[in-house]
C-alpha cells in the first residue's frame, strides 16, 4: 500500500481523512467523488461544445441567411425558412436521400450477415484463428479514400483486375463490366468495395459479442439436450445481439455521411446515380458556394440520423437490459 | 433461468481439454476452410496494390493484368520525385546517373526535376494521427471513468450528446470550422487539424471505453479503496491496468480514424498541414493517373498502421473480448 499522494485533492482528502471524525470522512469521500467526476468529464464535453456543437450552432444561424463563403464581405440578409422549403420540395434532394437510404441499407445487411458469419466460424477457434482473424482486419486499416481511389484501378474495364476477374469466372467480355461507367453498376461498385473494407468491423465487435456469452451458459444447455441450431437461436444471437446492434450503429451512422469513397470512386456519377447525401451537399456547399441552403440540407440531414439514431439506441437499451 | 443452472456446470473438469461445449474437429474444419478462403479473397486487392507499386508503369496497365513480371522501382521513385521530360541529346550529354532512380527515370528521357510534397504529407499524417489519437485516448479515459463509476446527471444524455457529435457529416461541420479556424488563425495547420480529430475521435473512445470500464469489476477499486488508496490513486494503480486492453483497441481504432480520414482533411487543409489521403490521389503521370506511384504511396501509407496493428494483435483481440475481466 502506498501512502505518497499524487495530487493536491488527495492531499486535502487525506489531511481531512484523518483530522475529522467518521461522518465527514465519509462525506469529505463523497464531494471530492463527484469533483473527480465533473473534472474527468469536463474536458471532452468543453473539447466538444468547441469544435462540434459551436460550428452547429453557426450552421443552424447560416441557414436561415443567403451567406455565401466565396463572398465572405457581402451584406447577410436573413432569409428565414427559405432555404428550408427550398431543400425539403427540392426533387435532386430526395433522390439522393434515396441514394443514401440504398446504400446505407445494402451495405449494412450485407456486412452485419458476413461479419457475423465470420465471428461464428472464428469463434469455433481452429488452428490458427488469430493469424487468419488478423488478416481479415487488414482492410479496415486502410483509408477509405486512399482505397477508394486505387479501387478505381481494380475497376477499369479494360485494365483491371476485378474485370478481369468477373469476365474470366462468368464469360461476359470485360468491356461489359463497365463498375463505374454503367448507371446500374456504380451504386453496387461502391457497396462492394464498402462491404469488403468494414465487415471486417462488424465482424470484430460481433467476435467480442460472441466471446463475452460464458461457456457456461452452452454446457448447461447441453445438459439440457438443446440441439446446436436452438442453442445458436436461444444463446448466441440473443446473447450477442446488443454487440451486433451497436456494430450497426456505428456502421449505420458513418455510412449515412459516407463521403470520402464515393466521392473517389464515382464522385457522386454517372449523371447523379451514386450522388448520395454528402455528395450533395459538398456540391452544393463548396462548388455553388451555396453555404446558407446547404447549411439547411446538413441541419434537415442531422436532425434525421439524430431523430433515427435516438429511437435506434432506445432500442438497444431495452435489448441490453433484458 | 440460465443463471440458476449456472452452478450446476463443475468449472474444473468442463474446462478441461474434452469440454463438452468445445466444438467438433469436423466443425472446426469447415470453419478453417470458410474463413481462410475469405481471409484469401479479401487480401487480393492489397497485394494487387503491393504488386502494382513494383511494375513499371507499362506493365501496370497491361490487358491482361500481369501477375508475373519483372520488379520495378520507377512506382517509389515517381512517388518521391517530380520529373521532366527532356529530349534525348540532352540526356546524353548529362554525366552517369546519380543513383537507380535517376537511371530509371532517364530511360523514359526524363531527369529528376526535384523531390515531390509526399514526404512532408507524409509526416502531417503521422503528427496529426498520433497527437489526437493521444488526446483522444486520454480524454475518452477520463470521461469513460467518470461516466462508469460516478453518478452523473443526465449521463445517458450526456452519453448521447457525446455520441451524437459524431453524426453531422463532415461536410456539414467543414464551412463553420473553416470560418471559425480562419478567425483563430489555426487553419490549415497541424494543430487545428489534431484538436479536429481529437473532437471527432473523443466520442468513440468514450464509448468504447465506457464499455471496457462497465466491464472491470468495481470491488477492485472498493477493495483497494479500503486498503488506503484514494479515488485517483485506485483510478491508476488499479482500473488504468486493467484497462490496457481496453485502452489499446481503443487507441487503434482512433488512430485508424485520424491516420484515414480525407473529407475534413481535403476541404480544411490545403498546403502544410494536407495530410497524405488527399495528396495520394492527386499522384498523376504523363496522360493520367501514375498508378505505381499511387500503388507505392498507399504500400507506405499502409506500413505504420499494420506495423502497429501487429504489435498490439494479441491485446486487440483480447482487448474486444473485454479480457481484462477475465480472471
Amino acid at each position: 500500500m502506498t501512502t505518497s499522494p499524487n495530487s493536491y485533492a488527495d492531499k486535502a482528502a487525506e489531511v481531512a481523512a484523518r483530522a475529522t471524525p467518521e461522518r465527514l470522512v465519509v462525506r469529505v469521500r463523497a464531494l471530492s467523488d463527484r469533483a473527480i467526476a465533473w473534472l474527468f468529464i469536463a474536458p471532452t464535453i468543453v473539447l466538444l461544445l468547441a469544435i462540434n456543437i459551436f460550428p452547429l450552432f453557426w450552421a443552424i444561424y447560416l441557414s436561415f441567411t443567403n451567406f455565401r463563403a466565396n463572398r465572405p464581405n457581402a451584406e447577410v440578409k436573413h432569409v428565414g425558412l427559405d432555404n428550408y422549403t427550398r431543400v425539403l420540395n427540392d426533387p435532386d434532394i430526395w433522390v439522393s436521400m434515396q441514394t443514401t437510404a440504398h446504400f446505407v441499407f445494402w451495405t449494412i445487411l450485407l456486412q452485419t450477415l458476413i461479419g457475423f458469419a465470420l465471428a461464428y466460424l472464428i469463434d469455433r477457434k481452429f488452428r490458427g484463428h488469430a493469424f487468419w482473424t488478423t488478416l481479415i482486419l487488414i482492410p479496415m486499416m486502410l483509408s477509405p479514400a486512399v482505397v477508394g481511389n486505387f479501387w478505381r484501378f481494380l475497376y477499369e474495364p479494360q485494365i483491371g483486375l476485378f474485370a478481369y476477374a468477373v469476365s474470366f469466372l462468368t464469360g461476359i467480355p470485360t468491356s461489359e463490366i463497365q463498375m463505374l461507367g454503367s448507371v446500374n453498376l456504380a451504386p453496387w461498385a461502391i457497396i462492394i468495395v464498402d462491404t469488403w473494407m468494414w465487415t471486417p468491423y462488424v465482424m470484430l465487435i460481433c467476435l467480442a459479442g460472441l466471446r463475452s456469452i460464458p461457456d457456461y451458459i452452452y454446457e448447461a444447455a447441453e445438459v439440457d439436450r438443446a440441439s446446436n441450431w436452438r442453442q445458436f437461436w436461444s444463446i448466441t444471437v440473443p446473447m450477442a445481439l446488443p454487440f451486433i446492434m451497436l456494430a450497426v450503429l456505428f456502421r449505420g451512422i458513418e455510412n449515412f455521411k459516407m463521403f470520402d469513397m464515393v466521392n473517389l470512386l464515382t464522385g457522386g456519377g454517372p449523371g447523379s446515380t451514386t450522388e448520395v447525401a454528402s455528395i450533395t451537399l459538398k456540391r452544393d456547399a463548396f462548388e455553388a458556394w451555396a453555404t446558407g441552403r446547404s447549411s439547411a440540407f446538413a441541419i434537415v440531414l442531422f436532425v434525421a440520423v439524430f431523430g433515427l439514431a435516438n429511437i435506434y439506441v432506445k432500442a438497444l437499451n431495452r435489448v441490453k437490459q433484458r | 433461468m440460465s443463471s440458476a443452472k449456472a452452478p450446476s456446470a463443475k468449472t474444473t473438469s468442463v474446462n478441461a481439454a474434452h469440454s463438452v461445449v468445445e466444438p467438433s474437429s469436423r466443425s472446426k474444419r469447415i470453419a478453417a476452410t470458410l474463413v481462410i478462403v475469405y481471409a484469401v479473397v479479401t487480401m487480393v486487392p492489397l497485394v494487387w496494390i503491393f504488386l502494382t507499386s513494383i511494375k513499371s508503369p507499362p506493365d501496370s496497365i497491361s490487358y491482361p493484368p500481369k501477375i508475373l513480371f519483372t520488379p520495378s522501382i520507377e512506382g517509389y521513385c515517381n512517388l518521391f520525385t517530380t520529373r521532366t521530360r527532356q529530349t534525348a541529346e540532352y540526356i546524353a550529354s548529362l554525366p552517369e546517373p546519380d543513383g537507380v532512380c535517376d537511371a530509371v527515370t532517364r530511360q523514359r528521357n526524363m531527369v529528376i526535376a526535384g523531390s515531390s510534397n509526399f514526404l512532408p504529407r507524409f509526416a502531417n499524417s503521422l503528427i496529426i494521427a498520433f497527437g489526437s489519437t493521444f488526446l483522444a485516448v486520454g480524454l475518452g479515459t477520463l470521461a469513460a471513468y467518470g461516466f462508469s463509476r460516478f453518478k452523473v446527471p443526465l449521463a445517458d444524455d450526456l452519453l448521447f450528446f457525446i455520441l451524437s457529435t459524431r453524426m453531422m457529416p463532415p461536410i456539414a461541420v467543414a464551412i463553420p470550422i473553416y470560418l471559425m479556424y480562419r478567425q483563430l488563425g489555426l487553419s490549415d495547420t497541424a494543430l487545428g487539424m489534431m484538436l479536429l480529430y481529437t473532437a471527432v475521435n473523443v466520442s468513440l473512445a468514450v464509448w468504447l471505453l465506457k464499455g471496457f470500464i462497465d466491464e472491470i469489476p468495481r470491488e477492485y477499486e472498493e477493495a483497494a479503496m479500503i486498503d488506503g488508496y484514494s479515488r485517483l490513486q485506485a483510478f491508476r494503480k488499479v482500473v488504468l491496468p486493467q484497462a490496457t486492453t481496453g485502452i489499446a483497441a481503443t487507441a487503434i481504432f482512433c488512430l485508424i480514424f485520424a491516420w484515414n480520414e480525407y473529407a475534413f482533411a481535403s476541404l480544411l487543409t490545403s498546403g502544410s498541414a494536407q495530410t497524405a489521403p488527399p495528396f495520394i490521389p492527386t499522384i498523376i503521370g504523363e496522360g493520367g493517373q501514375d498508378w505505381p506511384a499511387v500503388a507505392a504511396g498507399t504500400t507506405i501509407f499502409l506500413v505504420p498502421i499494420l506495423v502497429f496493428t501487429i504489435l498490439l494483435r494479441k491485446q486487440l483481440l483480447r482487448g474486444i473480448t473485454f479480457g481484462a475481466v477475465r480472471k
